[in-house]
C-alpha cells in the first residue's frame, strides 16, 4: 500500500468500481447525433456548416468563438439537419447541430488503424496546433481547453507534468480500462505534453485501488525507454486511494508537495495536471490526426441491468446508451453524469453526451437518500473532512445568518472545490455544500467586481 | 418514465448519523455500567434506570411540548446523558435526587440552550455538580452491600482521593497517629485502581471498563485521542513535579491518573462534541487546562476531586477558543 497522499482531509467512500473488469466496448453509431456548441469552459464554439451540408467524421463543424474556445467536430457522416437550441443534460437549451449518419466515412488523412506510432515530432509548436486543430479539452471534468493550458504565461516555468490517473470517484473506471488497454498510447501522449511543455519530468499518478495499471503501466513505460530517449523522465506513482485525489490541488500536493495559493494556478507552483483520457486525445490528434469524435463512458449501477465501458460518439443521445445495454431499471430515480461525489444529477435523458460526459450512473432512491436534516452537534467531522482546510459548519453558519460575505471571504469560502467531502461526512445531514456553493459564488463575484473596480483604477 | 431525481451533488451518503454517534457512546459505556452493577448490586440498577428513563421523558416532553420542535429522543443523546449522569452518581443515591439531577441536566443545561448542539456546558456535568452542591451527603456515601454474587466486600468509607484529603488535613494539622502520605496511598494498590476499586461514583471504580470503551470509540472514529491525551499529559507533568518537590504533600501521577473521576471525565465528558473545541489546536488547550485546573483543586481546593469543576470552566472557554483557533487551509500560510 501506498502512503502518499494529499496532506489535509479527505474521506473513503465505497469504491464499488463494479464494471472495473468490462472492456471498453464500442457502441454502435445511432441514427442521429446531437452536438452541443458549447462543450467545454470557455467561451460557445460558432459553427462553420449550414443545415443540408453533408459532412465526414472528423470533420470541423465549429471553431473557437474566443481565445478560451475550442474547435468541434462531426463525429459521423452525414447531413447536419438543424443548427437550433436543444435541451442538453440539465434541461437547458443550448445551440446545438443536428446530424443524421449515413454510413461511416472519414476525413481524409485521419488514420482510424490500431498500430501504434511511438516516434513524434520534436517541434512542440507542430504537436500544439495539432492539439488545438483537434479540439481537445481536459477530459478530467473541466473541460478547459487543453492547447490554452499547454502554454503557460510568459515568465511561469513548469516543473513537473502530472497525467491524472487517480479516478478518485467511486464507480468510474473508464480511465482504468484505458490505462489497461491503451497505456501505449496515453503514454505516447504523455511524452508528446511533457515536450510541449518542455519539462524533464512527468508523472502518471494512479491510486493503489488500481494495482494492474499500475504494474501495466510501468510495464509499458519501461518498453517505450528501450525505444527512444524521448520516454526518459516520465514515471508512474502510486498514491493512497482517498477521495478526492484526483482535485487538480489535491493531486499536486500529493505528487509534488507543493500547495497552489489560494486564487492561484498549478503553473505558478510548476505544475500542468492532464487527465489520462486527455492524454489519449493527444495521442489521437498528434500521432493519427483524429480529432475529439468519441470518448469513454463508463455505464453502471448496482440497479443497471449491464455494467460497461463504451467507447461513445460524441452526441449519442443518452436514451439510445440505456436502451442498447437494456433499458431503465424500474428502480432507479438518479441518473449522474459522472461520478456520485461531484457529478451532476442529469434532468433529460433525450440529451446527448459531450466530449467530457466519463459517467452515467444509476442510482436508487435508497442509495442517494439524503437523511433528515438535525442540529449541528459540532463533531468537527466536516472540517476533518474538507481538502481544503476550510471550517464546513463555520461557512455554514455564516451563510445562514446572512449578510456575512466579509466573515465568509476571511474564513475562505472562496476556496471550496465543491467536492462534497463536508456534506457526505456530516452526521446531522446539514446539506453544507448546498448552503456552501451559494455564499461562494456570492463571494466570487465581490472578488471579481474589486478586481475590475482595481484595474479599472489603475487606467 | 418516471420523472429524474435532480439535486445538487454529492449524491451519496456516509453511513454516519447522530444517532450512530450516539448510539457508540451508550456501547461504549456499557462496561463501565455492568461493573458498577456487580460491584454496587441492584441499587445501581436503579440510579441507572431513573437517570437514562428521566432524561428520555423529559428531552421528549421538552422538545414536544415547550419548544414544539420534532422530538429529538430517536437521537440517542438523552441516552447518552443518562448513563453519564447516572456513572457520576454514588449507587445509593435516591430515586428523587437522581431525578432531580436529570431536570437540571436535560431542562436546564441542554434544552435552555436550545437543545443538542447548542448547549455549553456538558449537561450530565451540571447536573452531576447540582447535586453536589445541593445534596452533599447524598453524593458523598460511597456503602456497597457487596455487590452482586458478593463480588466485592461490603464497604463503606470515603473515594481514595476523599481520603487522601482527610488524611492530608489530619497530617498537617499535626493530629497525634496520622498517617503519612505513603502510609494513605499504599491502601491503594495500581492493579486495584486499574481493575476495579470499591469507593467512588459508578463510572470511578475501574479504569479498564472505561478505557475498554473509549477503545471501541477511537477505534470507530466516534472521537479522536487529542483532548484526552492532552488532560492525561497534563495531570503526569503537574502531579510528577510537585510529587517530586514535595513527596509527603502531593500524590504522583499513577495515583491522579487512575482516581476520581479522571478516565471517565477525560475520556468521555471532556470529548463530548457540543462541548469541546472544534480544531485540534483548541483542543490541545482545553485539554491542558482540564488537567491543569483538576490538579489544582485537587490539591489546593476544598473538594478532593476536581474533575468536573475543570471541564466546566474548561467548557466556558469553548467559543473562545473557536473563535482564536482554527485549522490550516489549503494553501495558505
Ligand atoms: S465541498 Fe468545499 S467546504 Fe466541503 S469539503 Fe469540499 S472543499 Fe471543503
Ligand atoms: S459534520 Fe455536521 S454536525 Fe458535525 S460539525 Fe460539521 S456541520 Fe456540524
Amino acid at each position: 500500500m501506498s502512503r502518499r497522499t494529499f496532506s489535509m482531509g479527505g474521506v473513503h467512500p465505497a469504491d464499488n468500481k463494479i464494471s472495473r473488469d468490462c472492456k471498453i466496448e464500442v457502441l454502435p453509431i445511432p441514427d442521429t447525433v446531437y452536438i452541443h456548441l458549447g462543450q467545454h469552459i470557455g467561451a460557445p464554439a460558432k459553427p462553420i456548416v449550414a443545415v443540408g451540408d453533408k459532412v465526414k467524421v472528423g470533420q470541423p463543424i465549429a471553431e473557437p468563438g474566443g481565445f478560451v474556445s475550442a474547435y468541434i467536430h462531426s463525429s459521423v457522416s452525414g447531413t447536419v439537419k438543424s443548427i437550433a437550441p436543444r435541451k442538453d443534460l440539465a434541461g437547458n437549451p443550448q445551440m446545438c447541430i443536428e446530424i443524421a449518419v449515413e454510413g461511416d466515412e472519414w476525413m481524409e488523412g485521419i488514420d482510424t488503424s490500431d498500430t501504434i506510432v511511438t516516434d513524434f515530432p520534436d517541434d512542440a509548436k507542430t504537436s500544439l496546433e495539432k492539439i488545438k486543430a483537434a479540439g481537445i479539452v481536459g477530459l478530467g471534468g473541466a473541460t478547459f481547453p487543453t492547447h490554452v493550458k499547454l502554454m503557460p504565461p510568459p515568465g511561469k516555468k513548469c516543473d513537473m507534468l502530472i497525467i491524472n490517473g487517480c479516478e478518485c470517484e467511486p464507480y468510474l473506471t473508464s480511465d482504468f480500462r484505458t490505462l489497461l488497454e491503451k497505456g501505449e498510447q496515453v503514454a505516447i501522449g504523455a511524452a508528446i505534453i511533457k515536450n510541449v511543455l518542455g519539462v524533464d519530468k512527468a508523472t502518471i499518478a494512479i491510486e493503489d485501488n488500481k494495482p494492474e495499471a499500475i504494474k501495466h503501466m510501468n510495464e509499458v513505460l519501461t518498453n517505450l525507454r528501450k525505444l527512444s530517449s524521448k520516454y526518459a523522465g516520465i514515471s508512474v506513482m502510486s498514491l493512497m486511494k482517498k477521495y478526492p485525489e484526483g482535485g487538480e490541488k489535491q493531486l499536486i500536493d500529493a505528487v509534488m508537495h507543493r500547495q497552489v495559493k489560494s486564487g492561484g494556478l498549478p503553473i505558478d507552483v510548476g505544475a500542468v495536471v492532464q487527465n489520462v483520457a486527455t492524454a489519449l486525445a493527444v495521442y489521437d490528434a498528434v500521432q493519427k490526426n483524429k480529432p475529439i469524435v468519441d470518448n469513454s463512458v463508463t455505464v453502471t449501477g448496482e440497479c443497471f441491468p449491464k455494467q460497461a465501458n463504451l467507447l461513445v460518439r460524441v452526441g449519442t443521445p443518452l436514451k439510445y446508451i440505456i436502451d442498447y445495454l437494456g433499458g431503465m431499471p424500474a428502480d432507479a430515480v438518479k441518473v449522474i453524469s459522472g461520478g456520485p461525489m461531484m457529478g451532476k444529477a442529469i434532468a433529460n435523458l433525450d440529451a446527448a453526451t459531450l466530449k467530457g460526459t466519463s459517467a452515467l450512473l444509476f442510482l436508487t432512491a435508497k442509495q442517494t437518500a439524503r437523511g433528515k436534516e438535525g442540529n449541528c452537534i459540532r463533531c468537527g467531522k466536516c472540517a476533518e473532512a474538507c481538502p481544503m482546510g476550510l471550517e464546513p459548519f463555520l461557512l455554514n453558519r455564516l451563510s445562514r445568518a446572512g449578510g456575512m460575505l466579509d466573515e465568509l471571504e476571511k474564513n475562505a469560502v472562496q476556496d471550496c472545490i465543491e467536492c462534497g467531502c463536508c456534506l457526505y461526512s456530516c452526521p446531522a445531514n446539514i446539506p453544507l455544500l448546498d448552503v456552501i456553493r451559494q455564499s461562494k459564488a456570492q463571494v466570487m463575484g465581490v472578488i471579481k467586481a474589486r478586481a475590475a473596480a482595481a484595474a479599472a483604477a489603475k487606467k | 418514465m418516471s420523472k429524474l431525481l435532480v439535486s445538487p451533488s454529492p449524491h451519496i451518503h456516509a453511513s454516519v448519523s447522530t444517532k450512530s454517534l450516539m448510539r457508540d457512546v451508550v456501547l461504549a459505556l456499557v462496561p463501565a455500567a455492568i461493573v458498577s452493577v456487580l460491584f454496587y448490586g441492584l441499587g445501581e440498577l436503579v440510579v441507572l434506570g431513573t437517570s437514562i428513563a428521566s432524561c428520555l421523558v423529559l428531552e421528549y416532553l421538552i422538545t414536544r411540548y415547550l419548544l414544539k420542535k420534532d422530538n429529538s429522543v430517536g437521537d440517542w443523546s438523552a441516552v447518552v446523558t443518562g448513563l453519564l449522569l447516572a456513572l457520576n452518581l454514588p449507587a445509593s443515591t435516591p430515586w428523587w435526587v437522581v431525578f432531580i439531577g436529570a431536570v437540571v441536566a436535560i431542562g436546564v443545561a441542554k434544552m435552555t440552550f436550545g437543545g443538542l448542539g447548542q448547549n455549553v456546558f456538558n449537561p450530565a456535568l451540571v447536573g452531576r455538580v447540582f447535586l453536589l452542591v445541593s445534596f452533599p451527603t447524598y453524593m458523598t456515601n460511597w456503602e456497597s452491600n457487596g455487590g452482586l454474587f458478593g463480588i466485592a466486600d461490603a464497604f463503606s468509607g470515603a473515594t481514595p482521593l476523599g481520603a487522601i484529603k482527610e488524611g492530608l488535613i489530619a497530617l498537617n494539622a499535626g493530629t497525634p497517629g496520622a498517617s503519612t502520605l505513603s502510609e494513605l496511598t499504599s491502601q491503594y494498590g495500581v492493579s486495584d485502581l486499574i481493575f476495579a476499586h470499591l469507593g467512588g461514583s459508578a463510572g470511578e471504580i475501574s479504569a479498564i471498563a472505561l478505557l475498554l470503551g473509549f477503545g471501541y470509540l477511537l477505534l470507530r472514529k466516534v472521537v479522536r485521542p487529542y483532548i484526552t491525551l492532552s488532560i492525561w499529559g497534563t495531570v503526569a507533568l503537574v502531579s510528577l513535579a510537585f510529587s517530586l518537590a514535595a513527596p509527603e504533600q502531593f500524590t504522583g501521577p499513577a495515583f491522579n491518573l487512575l482516581t476520581g473521576g479522571m478516565i471517565l471525565g477525560s475520556c468521555f465528558m471532556a470529548t463530548d462534541y457540543v462541548t469541546s473545541p472544534m480544531s485540534i489546536k483548541g483542543g490541545i488547550i482545553f485539554g491542558v487546562g482540564i488537567g491543569f485546573i483538576t490538579m489544582m483543586i485537587r490539591y489546593f481546593g476544598s473538594y478532593p476531586e476536581g474533575m468536573s469543576f475543570a471541564i466546566l470552566i474548561m467548557n466556558a472557554t469553548v467559543p473562545l477558543l473557536n473563535n482564536w483557533c482554527h485549522q490550516r487551509k489549503y494553501g495558505r500560510a
